[in-house]
């Protein structure tokens, strides 16, 4: 246990939603009502359009590593034994793209492209699970 | 009607980055830079009537400009924070002929400042999107994005880590003619940068700017040939701004920053290319920062910098002189006044005042900055005027 606690997890009217749905295994993106845009992080209004007519869209969890970095040295100090991981912009197959942590045995066994898929997860955080991702093996 | 050489910089002044500013307040950094930059200009305290500041985390939280001008007993008729993260120092230079531009004043004084105690960094107190989707995976603070960009530009174009080191090490080797360089007369090889510790991969700590304390300030005014002034009035002659993102996740590229866009502008603006630039004093948070900038500046083809660079000569007497100064990888970063210390050195050069690392013939440059994670970017063209 880091002697530095973790900052508190922040949710606002808007992407609690996302939060919840996460915690039981279910990665949501929204959907614009009005013009079919498909964004995250949940946002309360479509970044194309403007328009405030937005539902969810439960995403199939698979995606590629746009690019990713192994933390060595983490810009916050409770995350210090944790280090080294893998931290990763993933864009889903459905098209937004999310900073998640990438779980797994040596953090670089990796590269840009690489196929994963989501799975909910603490990452040793007793707030809860958070949309993490594993890497799918070929 | 645009800018183009509308204003110019006319003072200038800088307290170097240092490691620690113990017992020092950032207003009281601000009130010695105000001096400096007013008496470089020949003018009197009582002739500013425009104040640009930066936000000041953990210091002044808001109403900085009111703050600010209390405390130097100054009375503006504009006064505004630029909040542009490392791209404020150039941002606030266009913003200042603007304002000059729009009859709202005519003397406007830029500064940025911070202090800093290494054993008390203020964290600042984000309840935006990145705290609430990025934090929570230990993806706190920059060093993260930053090595997400080097990343994607080793995967899609080759670029090696060897590649990247060589950019603190020639500008490590440009602050030694520089004095002031936190970091002057220390050379490094490509080998040192390499076997320094691994922060967030490819990056290593001697790719990362040293957070320190210090500022910057300069003072702007109408260009006026019939002037009497200490120093050649620095002209400037373009301008480009762009914001696309706060998060690397919302970029809408990886390998081109928004400055390429920015510096577009800038370049149109002052009816310039890339080969009439004489001083490049180019935004280096990191390797990587000014490595993309190199490409994003038209110095070489997007994704051809890592192999371009080994045959440049980026000192002040080379082909393509870079951060004369040493930049901020070999200055240290006086926090959101890096941008600002890219500015000083680039008037300092065009008044032929650079000493010992002067660049021949230097009638333009180009000043860039970035903020946030490659995300806010400012670039201007300054010109010669005599
Ligand atoms: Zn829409």
């Amino acid at each position: 246990m880091s002697a530095v606690p973790r900052p508190g997890r922040l949710s606002t009217p808007a992407t609690a939603e996302y939060w919840r749905a996460a915690a039981d295994g279910h990665l949501l993106i929204q959907r614009c009502l009005h013009c079919g845009h498909k964004q995250l992080y949940p946002r309360t209004l479509c970044t194309r359009c403007w328009s405030a007519e937005l539902g969810w869209q439960e995403t199939v969890g698979t995606g590629s590593v746009r690019t990713f970095t192994v933390i060595e040295v983490p810009g916050h100090p409770a995350w210090r034994e944790e280090a080294p991981y893998l931290i990763a912009l993933v864009e889903l197959d459905e098209g937004p793209c999310l900073l998640a942590g990438v779980l797994g045995s040596d953090p670089y066994r990796v590269a840009v492209g690489q196929r994963v898929r989501f799975v909910a997860d603490s990452g040793g955080d007793p707030a809860g699970p958070l949309p993490f991702f594993a890497r799918d093996e070929p | 009607m645009t800018l183009h050489g509308s204003c110019a910089v006319t003072g200038v002044a800088e307290i170097p980055p240092r490691r620690t500013t113990r017992g020092q307040t950032t207003l009281g950094l601000i009130g010695r830079l105000a001096a400096a930059a007013v008496a470089d200009a020949g003018l009197e305290p009582s002739d500013v009537d425009g104040l640009l500041v930066g936000p000041q985390v953990g210091e002044t939280p808001q109403h900085v400009p009111a703050t600010v001008a209390e405390y130097l007993g100054l009375e503006p008729r504009y006064g505004d924070v630029v909040d542009l993260g490392g791209a404020a120092g150039p941002g606030m230079i266009w913003r200042a002929a603007a304002a000059i531009r729009a009859g709202m004043c005519d003397t406007v004084l830029c500064v940025l400042a911070n202090t800093r105690d290494p054993d008390n960094v203020p964290r600042s107190p984000n309840r935006n999107p990145i705290r609430e989707f990025e934090v929570p995976y230990g993806a706190s603070g920059a060093n993260q994005a930053y090595a997400m960009a080097a990343a994607r530009h080793m995967a899609d174009f080759g670029t090696t880590a060897e590649q990247l080191a060589s950019v603190p090490v020639f500008e490590r080797r440009n602050a030694g003619l520089n004095p002031d360089a936190v970091f002057h007369g220390k050379d490094i090889a490509v080998e040192d940068v390499l076997s320094s510790p691994m922060i967030a991969w490819p990056l290593r700590r001697l790719e990362i700017v040293m957070p320190c304390g210090g500022g910057a300030a300069a003072v702007v005014q109408r260009a006026d040939p019939a002037r009497r002034a200490p120093h050649c009035p620095v002209l400037l002659l373009g301008a480009g701004e762009k914001l696309t993102h706060r998060s690397l996740s919302q970029a809408p590229e990886l390998t081109t920053t928004p400055l390429a866009a920015a510096i577009a502008t800038s370049y149109d603006m002052a009816g310039v290319q890339a080969n009439d630039v004489d001083v490049f004093s180019l935004y280096d948070c990191y390797s990587i920062m000014l490595a993309l900038t190199l490409e994003d500046a038209g110095l070489c083809r997007k994704g051809d910098v890592g192999p371009w660079m080994a045959d440049q000569d980026f000192s002040s007497t080379g082909n393509f002189p870079v951060n004369p100064h040493g930049g901020q990888l070999a200055c240290g970063q006086a926090d959101l006044a890096g941008g600002m210390c890219h500015l000083v050195e680039a008037v300092r050069q065009l008044r032929g005042e650079a000493g010992a690392r002067q660049v021949t013939d230097a009638e333009l440059a180009l000043v860039t900055g970035n903020g946030a994670t490659l995300g806010e970017e400012v670039a201007i063209v300054l010109g010669a005027a005599g």
